[in-house]
Formats: C-alpha cells, sequence, structure tokens
C-alpha cells in the first residue's frame, strides 16, 4: 500500500533523534488516523479486542452533531435575511434555502477553523512534551465550541477562550478523560462572565454582515433581535411559535435552536451506544417537572413545555450532559444527574432575574457534583459488602 | 432440582473455529515440561537434578512456604533440563519421556473411609494440591487454611473453551469420586450449564447458571452463591482437575490427561486432543495450523489464555489452546469510520448488531485502538455480573489505595473475571494485568 509506505519512509524522522522528533505526537496523529494501529496483544491478557475503540467513539459524537451543524448554517442566513428584508419573518421557510445555507457556512467555517486550530494546536504541543499520544477528545470539544456562542462572537475572543478552556479545564487536569468540566462549556462560561457583551442581550444573536462576525459585534449598525428566552427574562411575550422553536428558526446560539436537528443526534447517540440515555431522558424529565412547576402565567404567551425547546436546554441534554467523562461513573447516578440538571437549568432560567439561560450553569455545576453523586452509590456497595462481612 | 441463576449482563463472543466433538490422542511429546508460572503465587523449589529418573507423579519442585507442597512429573523419563531465567527464576523443568510409562503408586484409597486430614494430606503428596486456586488472591491454595468452601464450575462459556460435557465424559465416577474427597475438606459447590453431563453430581451443592460469558467464571458463581467476605478463604477447581483427584482415590495414580480443545480460525480442523499437561504446544497442534498468514498461538482461550509457541509447554490449568490470526501487518485504512463489516463490536457504530446470533467472527490479535484513560462509562459494567464496581475497583488498584481494594471487593475477583471487559474497552486499558498487580500487591501487604 502506498499510503503506508509513505508513512513508514518518514517514521524514523520523526521518531526520537530523528531531524523532526518535535513534530513525533504529530506523525502519530496523522498515522493513527489513517491506520488503525498494528499493535498486538500482549503475552498475558485479552488476546483478542472489540473493534471499537475511543477514535470511533468520538467520531460518531461529530457525526451525531451534524445535522446541528448543517441546521445552524441555514439559520445563520435566514436570520440574516430576515434581518435584510430578503425574506419576511414569517415566510418560512425562506426561499433561497442554498443561499442561507452559503451565507451562514461562511460564517460558521472561521469559527471551526479557529477553534481547531488554537485547540488542537495547544493538544499537540502538549502531547509532545509530554511525550504521549495526541487523544481524539479534542474532536468533540472543538466542533461544540462554534455551535454553543452567538453568532457574532468575533473570532479573536473565541480562540481565547478555547486556549483558557484546553489549558486550565482540560490539560491541568491530564487530558482528556481526566478532566471535571466539560471543556466546551468551560469555553463558554469563559465567555459569559469575561465578555457578556458578546454572549447575551439582543444584538448579538443575528449577523449583519460577516465582518461582524470576524470583529465582534455590537458593530454599529448592531441587529437587534431577541431569543425566547431573552423575551421570557425581559417580561415580553414571546413571538416564537412552538413549530419555530422546534424547527429552530429563531435566534440563538449556532447549534442549539433547532429540537429536530438535534433530536436526530440524540438517536444517532443512543443507537450507538455512546451517550447515556439515561441522563437525556432524566435530563428531560427533571426539566419538564420544573418548568410545570414554575410556569409562567398566560399572558407571556409560553406554554411550561416550550422551556425544553428554547435556548441550549436540548442541545445542553443530548452533547454536553451526556459527556462520560464529565458525568457520573455509576449508572445510578446518572439518572440523578440528569435529572436535576434538567431541574437546576429551569430553575436558573425562571428564578434568576440575571440569567435567562440556564442550561450551561446546571450542567457545570452538576460536573462538580458527579464526583459526589458516585460516591454515595459506590458507598452503598462499600457498605453493603462491610456489614456483609460483620454477619 | 437445582437452584437456577440468570445472569444478564455479560457477553458471548462466537468465534470461528470452534472444536467439533472429535476426540483424539495428540502426538505424545518427546519432552515435557512442567512450568512452575502456571500455579501462580508459588515459590518452587526444584528438587530433582538433570538426569535425574522420574516417574509419573514423582516431584519436580516443592513449593518453598510449604515443602509439602509437590509438583510432580506428567511423565516417567529422565530431567533433562531445569530451564532457568532471569536472576536464576525456575522457567520449566522438563523430562524426556520413557518408552514405558511407570507410575508411582499412591494406593486405591475409599474416598468415605478418609477424614479431611488424610484427603488433604493425599493432594499434597501426588501434586494435585497445586491445581487447587484460592480466592482471595487467586493464587495457589494454602493447606494450612480451613476453606469456607469449596467452588467448582464445570462450565467455560469464555470463546473457544472447551466443552465440559465432552471432556468429562466418560469421566463422571472419577468426577463424583473428586467431589466426595473435596467435601471432606469442606462444602463443595458446584456450577453449572443447562444440559450437564455432570447434573447428578451427589455430595455438592449444585447451581445451574443460565447467561452469557463469564457466567461460567467461578468467581461470578461465588459472587452469587456466597460472596467472600475479608477473612474468609475459598477454594476453586476446574472439572478437570476434580477428575484427577477422583482418578488418584479411585485408581491410586496421578494421571494429568486432559481433553483439550484445539480450536480457533487458523486450525484445519477443529477437536478435542488428549494430551498429558505439559506437552510440547507443538505436538499438540501437529499439522493442524493454517499456514497462509501469521498466526497466534494461544495456551487457553483468547480471552484468558496467554501467547505461546510451538515450543512451549502446555500449562497446568489449560483447557484449551487456540490460534488466531497475529494480523500484525492488517495496516487497516480509517478504522474510525469504515464500516469495518467483518468486525465484531458491541457497539452498534459498527454492524455486527445486525448480523445473526450465529455468524462466527475471526478475530486477530490487534489490540484495534489507541491507549487512553478510561473515558467511556459503563462499559466495563455492562459485562461484569458481579455486585461489584469494576471501574473503581481498577481505578483504586491503579492508585494503589489497598483500603479502598478492600472495600471494594478485590478479594472476591482473579484476573479472568475482568477478560470480557477488558475486550470490550474502548480505552484499551489492560485490566487483567492491573487486577492481578492489585492482588500480588495486596498479598504482600497482608502476609
Amino acid at each position: 500500500m502506498g499510503l503506508k509506505k509513505i508513512l513508514d519512509k518518514w517514521k524514523p524522522t520523526f521518531s526520537e533523534g530523528g531531524k523532526l522528533s518535535a513534530f513525533g505526537s504529530l506523525y502519530d496523529a496523522a498515522e493513527t488516523f489513517f491506520f488503525v494501529p498494528n499493535e498486538t496483544a500482549k503475552v498475558r491478557g485479552a488476546q483478542i479486542h472489540d473493534a471499537i475503540d475511543s477514535k470511533r467513539s468520538i467520531f460518531f459524537v461529530v457525526i451525531a452533531l451534524i445535522p446541528a451543524i448543517l441546521f445552524g448554517m441555514y439559520n445563520i442566513g435566514l436570520q440574516h435575511s430576515i434581518y435584510t428584508g430578503a425574506c419576511a419573518p414569517d415566510a418560512c421557510p425562506c426561499a433561497d434555502i442554498w443561499g442561507n445555507f452559503l451565507y451562514g457556512l461562511g460564517v460558521i467555517l472561521p469559527k471551526i477553523v479557529v477553534s481547531y486550530a488554537v485547540g488542537l494546536g495547544i493538544e499537540v504541543a502538549i502531547a509532545q512534551w509530554k511525550k504521549e499520544e495526541v487523544h481524539e477528545g479534542f474532536f468533540v470539544t472543538g466542533i461544540l465550541i462554534p455551535l454553543i456562542v452567538p453568532v457574532n462572537c468575533p473570532l479573536w475572543i473565541l480562540a481565547l477562550a478555547t486556549a483558557f478552556a484546553v489549558i486550565f479545564a482540560k490539560e491541568v487536569f491530564g487530558g482528556t478523560g481526566m478532566n471535571i468540566f466539560n471543556p466546551a462549556l468551560v469555553t463558554r462560561a469563559f465567555l459569559f462572565f469575561a465578555y457578556p457583551s458578546m454572549m447575551s442581550g439582543d444584538k448579538v444573536w443575528v449577523n449583519g454582515n460577516y465582518i461582524d462576525c470576524i470583529n465582534g459585534a455590537p458593530a454599529v449598525d448592531a441587529v437587534s433581535a431577541a431569543t425566547p428566552l431573552g423575551q421570557l427574562a425581559a417580561g415580553d411575550p414571546v413571538t416564537a411559535s412552538p413549530m419555530d422553536t422546534i424547527i429552530g428558526t429563531i435566534p440563538g446560539s449556532i447549534g442549539e435552536t433547532s429540537v429536530i436537528a438535534i433530536l436526530i443526534g440524540a438517536v444517532i447517540l443512543v443507537w450507538a451506544n455512546i451517550a447515556s440515555w439515561k441522563i437525556m431522558l432524566s435530563t428531560f424529565v427533571g426539566g419538564a417537572l420544573m418548568a410545570y412547576f414554575l410556569r409562567y402565567d398566560g399572558a407571556q404567551n409560553f406554554e411550561w413545555w416550550e422551556q425544553l425547546t428554547v435556548g441550549g436546554f436540548c442541545f445542553g441534554a443530548v452533547f454536553m450532559a451526556t459527556d462520560p467523562v464529565t458525568s457520573p461513573r455509576t449508572e445510578g447516578g446518572k439518572w440523578i444527574f440528569g435529572f436535576l440538571i434538567g431541574a437546576m437549568a429551569i430553575i436558573i432560567r425562571v428564578l434568576n432575574p440575571g440569567y435567562p439561560e440556564g442550561m450551561m450553569l446546571a450542567i457545570l455545576l452538576m460536573n462538580v457534583f458527579a464526583p459526589l453523586i458516585d460516591y454515595f452509590f459506590v458507598q452503598a456497595n462499600i457498605n453493603k459488602r462491610a456489614k456483609r462481612a460483620k454477619k | 432440582m437445582a437452584n437456577v441463576i440468570k445472569l444478564k449482563k455479560g457477553l458471548d463472543i462466537n468465534l470461528k473455529g470452534k472444536a467439533t466433538a472429535k476426540v483424539s490422542a495428540a502426538d505424545v511429546s518427546k519432552v515435557y515440561g512442567l512450568v512452575p508460572d502456571a500455579f501462580w503465587g508459588m515459590k518452587p523449589k526444584v528438587v530433582v537434578k538433570e538426569g535425574d529418573e522420574v516417574k509419573a507423579g514423582d516431584a519436580l519442585f516443592v513449593n518453598k512456604l510449604h515443602p509439602e507442597m509437590k509438583f510432580v512429573s506428567p511423565v516417567a523419563g529422565k530431567v533433562t533440563l531445569v530451564e532457568r531465567g532471569d536472576r536464576r527464576k525456575v522457567l520449566s523443568v522438563q523430562v524426556e519421556a520413557a518408552a514405558n510409562q511407570q507410575y508411582v503408586d499412591f494406593g486405591k484409597k475409599q474416598v468415605n473411609s478418609l477424614n479431611a486430614e488424610q484427603v488433604k494430606a493425599a493432594l499434597l503428596e501426588s501434586g494435585l494440591f497445586g491445581f487447587i486456586i484460592q480466592r482471595p488472591y487467586a493464587v495457589v491454595a494454602n493447606p494450612d487454611d480451613q476453606p469456607k468452601a469449596i467452588f467448582v464450575s464445570a462450565f467455560s462459556d469464555m470463546p473457544l473453551a472447551a466443552d465440559t460435557n465432552v471432556v468429562l465424559k466418560g469421566h463422571e465416577g472419577n468426577f463424583q469420586a473428586g467431589i466426595d474427597a473435596l467435601g471432606k475438606i469442606a462444602k463443595v459447590y458446584l456450577g453449572l450449564q443447562p444440559g450437564s453431563v455432570v447434573a447428578n453430581t451427589k455430595n455438592a451443592t449444585v447451581t445451574e447458571f443460565r447467561g452469557k460469558c463469564p457466567a461460567g467464571n467461578v468467581g461470578v458463581q461465588i459472587n452469587h452463591i456466597d460472596p467472600i467476605n475479608k477473612g474468609e478463604v475459598v477454594w476453586t477447581l476446574g472439572a478437570e482437575e476434580v477428575v484427577f483427584i477422583g482418578k488418584l482415590f479411585n485408581e491410586g495414580k496421578v494421571d494429568l490427561t486432559r481433553t483439550i480443545a484445539v480450536a480457533g480460525s487458523e486450525i484445519k480442523e477443529p477437536q478435542y486432543k488428549q494430551v498429558l499437561v505439559g506437552a510440547k504446544i507443538g505436538d499438540i497442534v501437529a499439522g493442524n495450523v493454517k499456514t497462509e498468514q501469521k498466526v497466534r498461538l494461544i495456551d487457553g482461550n483468547p480471552l484468558t489464555g496467554m501467547k505461546t509457541n510451538e515450543d512451549a509447554f502446555l500449562l497446568a490449568h489449560s483447557t484449551e489452546v487456540t490460534a488466531i490470526p497475529e494480523g500484525d501487518n492488517a495496516d487497516e485504512l480509517f478504522g474510525w469510520i469504515a464500516p469495518r463489516f467483518k468486525n465484531f463490536s458491541v457497539s452498534r457504530s459498527y454492524f455486527s448488531w445486525l448480523q445473526p446470533k450465529s455468524k462466527e467472527y475471526v478475530l486477530d490479535a490487534r489490540v484495534k485502538g489507541g491507549h487512553r484513560h478510561m473515558i467511556f462509562s459503563g462499559e466495563y459494567d455492562s459485562v461484569f455480573p458481579m455486585d461489584i464496581y469494576p471501574e473503581q475497583l481498577v481505578k483504586a488498584i491503579i492508585a494503589g489505595d489497598i483500603d479502598r481494594m478492600e472495600a471494594l471487593g478485590i478479594y472476591e475477583v482473579a484476573p479472568e473475571d475482568f477478560a470480557v471487559a477488558e475486550f470490550v474497552d474502548s480505552s484499551k486499558v489492560e485490566l487483567q494485568r492491573i487486577v492481578r498487580e492489585g492482588l500480588d500487591m495486596l498479598r504482600k501487604e497482608n502476609e
């Protein structure tokens, strides 16, 4: 095989002592990207292994995100068209689907490139420093980050936040598999608290022109568009219909608006056994219960169950809460974890006047509690064993 | 009617090349070797010299800590080599088989007339005691202990494992005698699969297990019948070793003839062979290994076995020899996204879930992925049918936290109980090695 020969030929150059050994981890990454490692089992231990590896599992999460990404591109264009008047707000779907999509593609692509370039650059450098293989975890984080920021988030801030998250939320803990907080959400939290004007309000959700999304809004003639959550927080009636919020043709962070696109992703994740259906389900149950108890009066034109369709609730429940590293490791713990995320997200939304959206904070908060939840389940097992021994 | 315990967790791996019920005698090896490492946890003291003549049943080495515990030659002949490795570690004691096989006469005994001490003494003298494995620590049993119970699993559901019904057929009498003898020492529990040929065994508490691999693991069975607590000791034995014991009392001799499965996708005619413990692997598989690609020979089954080669000797506890492709030149492209229809996986990102259960797979020896920290949760748990948190236990071992290992139930496990978890692990952690190290660490600490 030609490719294999080329890789083999370059191997000594990148190995310890070779001219380009400083890029050894990059070479390893390329090699394992193309080929399944030929490493065979040791003398002792299982001699055969399941074909699944972390690379495949993690890329399946990226695949599951594709519907949300594609819809996000379309929606960016759509919101832009509505703003420019090319498309009437209530004439959805807008006639020029391809035009909208391409516009969105042009806006989101730089964000994806920046996120991957910064994050992977840091990961490769650290892997090289630690003389380890580059782990693939960032492939998910790197695509999640552009999806959970407003469209007008400037690239330099995105780069800064990504670097912060990769270094301080992940690598200082030991890299993929060792982190306490979901790195993508730490990125968002960093932006949220360091650059609040870029992350909330009415001026960040619709892209007026390409330049805004490079330099950052609000530009001089910033576009004003409120998300349903923004309207709720302000005490205004919600203008988007339930159908709009389920399809996703509303202003919001890039990947979070379409319930349908996210649920397609959820089906892929659950079907492939990659994300925990227990966490997803219990998040929705917790959110629904709390939304029912804390429902708005009729004046805001908003049914309790619509809470689950707006903002980042679905996206968080499906792609963020189910991060296996930062969620509980015990099966029982997953139920509690999800339930509390759902409930907490709605509590923050409804009861806290400062934050219209609560999903990010709810998940980060429960990330902290995940080890504690596990502790109770594991301790119950330990106590049972100790009790048995005393008899 | 036996108790029935149904287990939900586990995974059956259906590999190609299962042994057919044909049983034949293997070629007689010129040289047999007894490997001390197969009796884990024992320090050997060699009691023969090169050139000594031995009968089948004469001690080759003894346990340094319990010199009364002998490990005996499977054949009569001349000791040709005491093979030593680094720091003079004994790797094997080799005996060139004589033309006429003579057995040491241990004397026929009526099991019913013996007491526990007499049974123990007979087992120690004849070298069969060394086949008993104790828990905690999964090491050779200590004759000074009084075990809480003795557990025998009369089936293995590991991939390509020998079918105990084939192995025990015709040996039911000796099996019963062996159980009777063990019953003198402690209460005996027998774990069976449905339709076992030894279902009518007396003097043992019989439990039938239904479920997926590793339901046949004695550790899983203990966990469901009478879990081990701190301070307790149980002994475990394989079904065929019970036959050895029965034969010792019924016939007065040590006959270490096993009926092992020779199986796997790279075996031309998968079948059963009658061989002595310590036979050369090369003689067992002679002319029966495919040569189209590089083959990995395994002493044991592909989940718990050990890589071996044609010059090595059959280990004492092995009930099968298997052969799979090595696969180290596979160069498979884009494994992270290609459909890879021929692969087997518990993950539905592959298509093996669409295949009928009867489909047999050819799996090679590749690890099939990079080594990672544990990323995905619940993987071990889904194939670990014991009331133990496997992931937390393994993490405690990695951290060297002895108190936590104890609290999480390390006394109840053996490395083999983690074999299926090691198979499904997407982070490719070497669980059996880690558990072995944890058990050895704890044993050193406690003794």
